[in-house]
C-alpha cells in the first residue's frame, strides 16, 4: 500500500512532476555530454601506448632537435624502433579547412604505430613513393578523397603549397585511434627545406621512440637526456602520455571551465528540486499529518518524503542518460572536425546516475526533516 | 460502568512567539465506556486540544490521562503511534482521505501496520466499508465521492482496526443538513450497536442531542463538570 503511495504521489500534479523530471533530464543529459567533451579533450592521451616515448627539446617543443641524434638514441639499450617526425599542420583548398599533418619517417612510424592500419598494398605503395601521403579514413570522407587524388596543402609553419598523391587510406585499429590524421614523408620536407631555407633543414621536431618493455621506459628516458646533456639542444624524454597531456594542458583552463559549468548545472537542478520537493511536502502537511494520526511513524513518513524526491530524480536521470548516446552521436557528426573521438564512457554513465541520486537525496533531506518532526496537531490545524 | 478515559489536572499552553498562552487549565474528568460524549464550547475554548490529547496526538503539559486502562501521558512517541493505531479511530471534519487511493484502500491503510496479511486486510476493509454501506464505492477514488459519503470512508477508516473509542472533530461541520443526519446516524449505530466510546468535538447543538453526555468549555475550562 505504501509503495503504491509511493508511485502515485509524484504525479499527483502531472504538470510539476513532468517539468521537474524535465529538468532533471536536462541536466543530467548536459552533465554527461560536458564529460564527454572532456572525455574527448582526453582522447588523444587514451591514444598513448606505455611503451612509446616521446623526445623533444628540452626548451620547447617547438624548437627542432638535430637529425643526428637519430643514430644515438638507436644505440640506446632497451630502445626496440626510433622514428621522427615534424608537426606540420597546413589548411586544404580554404583557410578555414585545417588538417592535422605531420611529416615522418613512413617505414619506422607504421612499425611504431601499428594501430594505423595500412591495407598492405597501400602500405607498400605509400613507402614506395616520396610525394605519397595517408589519411585516415574520417578525413577522406570529409573532403571525398580517393586513392590516386592529388592533395595539395598550403602550409604556415613551412608556408608555400606542398602537393602529395594519396597513396593510403588507413582505419584507427581502436575507437580512440584518431581517424582524421595525414601523413607524409619526412623527406620530402626535408628535401625542400634544403632548397628553400637550409637552415631549418636536417632538423626534427621530435622523435618517437618504442621500448622494448614498458618498465624499461624510465630508464631508457634518462639515459637518452643524459647522453644530450651540455648540447646545443638538450632533450627532455617523457612518456607519450606525459607528451599528450603537456599539449592539452595549454588548453587546461578551458577543460576546468567546463568541468565546473558541469557541476554548476547539477547545483542548479539540486535547488529546483529541492523547491519542488519542499513545495510538494508543504501541499502535503495535512496527509502526513493524518498518516501520523492513523500510527504511521517518521519511517514510514520519511519513506513517503524521501521516496518520492529519489523517484523524480532518478526518473529524470534515466532519461538524461539515455538521451545521452543519440546527443553524443549527434555531437560526434556535427563535430568531428574537432572531437575525432567523441565516446560516452561509461564512468560518464556511472556519474550520471550518481548526480541524480545526489539530487534526489539533497532535494529530499529538508522536506523529509520537516515532515518527520511534523506535530500532528499542527499539520492538522492546516487543513481545517 | 467502568471509566475509559480519565483526565486529571491536564494543562496545556502553545507558545505564539515569546508569549505562552494557555488554553486548557486544569481540566478533570471521566468518561464511561460506551459514552457518547459531545464537547462543546465556542471557538478556541479548547475542546479540540482537549480532544487531541485524549487522542494521543498532542502533550499535555501537566497532567495525567488514562485511556483504556494505559496512561498514555507517560508514553513515548513512538509508543503513542502505536497505542493510537489500535486504540483510538479519528474522524475529521474534512475526512482527510488519500486522493490517490480509493475508497477501500483509505479503509485498508491503517491496516498496514497490523501482523494481517493482504487478505486479511482486504477482508477487514471490506467489512468495514460495508458497516457504513458503501460496498457499490468501494473503488472510487474520494474526488469521485460527495461529502457524506467521503465521512462515511473515513468512519470506515476510523473502525477499520476495531478500536473501543472513536474520537470525531467536527464530524458534520463540512456536510449539508441531509448527509450530516446520515453520518450521526451512523456514529450513534456504532455507539449503540458496537459499543464503541465515542467524543465528539462539535458546535452543531443538533449533532450534541445524538450524545448521552454534553461537556462545556469556556476559556480553557470545563464549566458543567460533574
Amino acid at each position: 500500500m505504501l509503495l503504491k503511495l509511493l508511485l502515485k504521489n509524484p504525479f499527483r500534479h502531472k504538470l510539476r512532476a513532468l517539468l521537474t523530471v524535465l529538468g532533471v533530464a536536462i541536466a543530467i543529459l548536459s552533465f554527461g555530454m560536458l564529460r564527454t567533451i572532456v572525455g574527448a579533450w582526453y582522447a588523444g592521451v587514451e591514444f598513448s601506448s606505455a611503451t612509446r616515448l616521446v623526445t623533444r627539446n628540452s626548451i620547447s617543443i617547438i624548437f627542432p632537435l638535430p637529425l643526428a641524434y637519430y643514430e644515438k638514441i638507436r644505440q640506446v639499450e632497451g630502445v626496440k624502433e626510433v622514428s621522427y617526425a615534424n608537426w606540420f599542420g597546413g589548411t586544404y583548398k580554404d583557410k578555414k579547412n585545417f588538417i592535422a599533418a605531420m611529416a615522418v619517417e613512413p617505414r619506422t612510424a607504421l612499425d611504431i604505430y601499428p594501430e594505423f592500419v595500412l591495407p598492405p598494398d597501400q602500405e607498400k605503395a605509400f613507402l614506395k613513393d616520396r610525394k605519397s601521403c595517408i589519411a585516415g579514413i574520417k578525413l577522406a570522407r570529409r573532403y571525398h578523397w580517393k586513392i590516386g587524388d592529388q592533395i595539395t596543402l598550403t602550409g604556415n609553419i613551412f608556408p608555400g603549397d606542398w602537393e602529395f598523391v594519396l597513396k593510403g587510406i588507413y582505419t584507427g585499429k581502436y575507437a580512440s585511434t584518431p581517424e582524421d590524421q595525414f601523413r607524409f614523408h619526412w623527406n620530402y620536407l626535408n628535401e625542400r627545406l634544403k632548397k628553400t631555407t637550409p637552415r631549418r633543414a636536417d632538423q626534427v621536431g621530435f622523435y618517437m621512440i618504442e621500448v622494448k618493455k614498458p618498465e624499461l621506459a624510465a630508464q631508457v628516458s634518462a639515459a637518452i637526456d643524459g647522453m644530450f646533456k651540455n648540447s646545443l639542444a638538450e632533450t627532455l624524454t617523457e612518456t607519450e602520455k606525459a607528451f599528450e597531456l603537456s599539449f592539452v594542458s595549454m588548453t587546461e583552463a578551458i577543460v576546468v571551465a567546463i568541468r565546473l559549468v558541469s557541476f554548476v548545472v547539477i547545483i542548479i537542478i539540486m535547488a529546483v528540486a529541492a523547491n519542488t520537493m519542499a513545495m510538494t511536502a508543504r501541499e502535503r502537511i495535512g496527509e502526513y499529518a493524518v498518516l501520523k494520526t492513523l500510527g504511521f511513524g517518521g519511517r514510514e513518513i520519511a519513506l513517503l518524503v524521501f521516496g518520492e524526491s529519489l523517484m523524480l530524480s532518478m526518473t529524470g536521470a534515466a532519461v538524461g542518460m539515455a538521451l545521452t548516446y543519440p546527443a553524443a552521436d549527434f555531437f560526434k557528426s556535427q563535430l568531428s572536425d574537432y572531437f575525432p573521438v567523441f565516446n560516452v564512457a561509461r564512468e560518464t554513465l556511472y556519474m550520471d546516475a550518481a548526480a541524480g541520486l545526489i539530487v534526489g537525496v539533497v532535494a529530499g533531506i529538508f522536506p523529509t526533516w520537516r515532515a518527520v518532526r511534523l506535530r500532528i496537531a499542527d499539520g492538522l490545524r492546516r487543513i481545517g | 460502568m467502568k471509566n475509559i478515559v480519565e483526565v486529571k489536572n491536564v494543562t496545556k499552553s502553545y507558545r505564539r512567539g515569546n508569549q505562552v498562552v494557555p488554553v486548557l487549565e486544569d481540566i478533570s474528568f471521566e468518561i464511561a465506556e460506551g459514552e457518547f460524549v459531545a464537547l462543546m464550547g465556542p471557538s478556541g475554548s479548547g475542546k479540540s486540544t482537549l480532544l487531541n490529547l485524549i487522542a494521543g496526538l498532542d502533550k499535555a503539559d501537566s497532567g495525567s490521562i488514562v485511556v483504556g486502562g494505559v496512561e498514555i501521558t507517560a508514553l513515548t512517541e513512538t509508543e503513542l503511534a502505536e497505542w493510537r493505531a489500535s486504540s483510538v479511530g479519528f474522524i475529521f471534519q474534512f475526512y482527510n482521505l488519500i486522493p490517490v487511493l480509493t475508497a477501500l484502500e483509505n479503509v485498508e491503510l491503517p491496516l498496514v501496520l497490523t501482523r494481517l496479511t493482504r487478505a486479511e486486510r482486504r477482508e477487514h476493509a471490506e467489512m468495514a466499508i460495508r458497516v457504513v454501506n458503501l460496498e457499490d464505492r468501494m473503488d472510487h477514488y474520494p474526488s469521485q465521492l460527495s461529502g457524506g459519503q467521503q465521512q462515511r470512508v473515513a468512519i470506515a477508516r476510523a473502525i477499520v482496526t476495531d478500536p473501543a473509542i472513536l474520537v470525531a472533530d467536527e464530524p458534520t461541520g463540512d456536510l449539508d443538513k441531509v448527509s450530516a443526519k446520515e453520518i450521526l446516524g451512523l456514529m450513534d449505530r456504532l455507539n449503540r450497536e458496537s459499543g464503541k466510546t465515542i467524543i465528539m468535538v462539535t458546535h452543531d447543538p443538533r449533532a450534541a442531542e445524538k450524545a448521552h453526555v454534553m461537556r462545556h468549555l469556556e476559556k480553557g475550562v470545563l464549566v458543567n463538570a460533574p
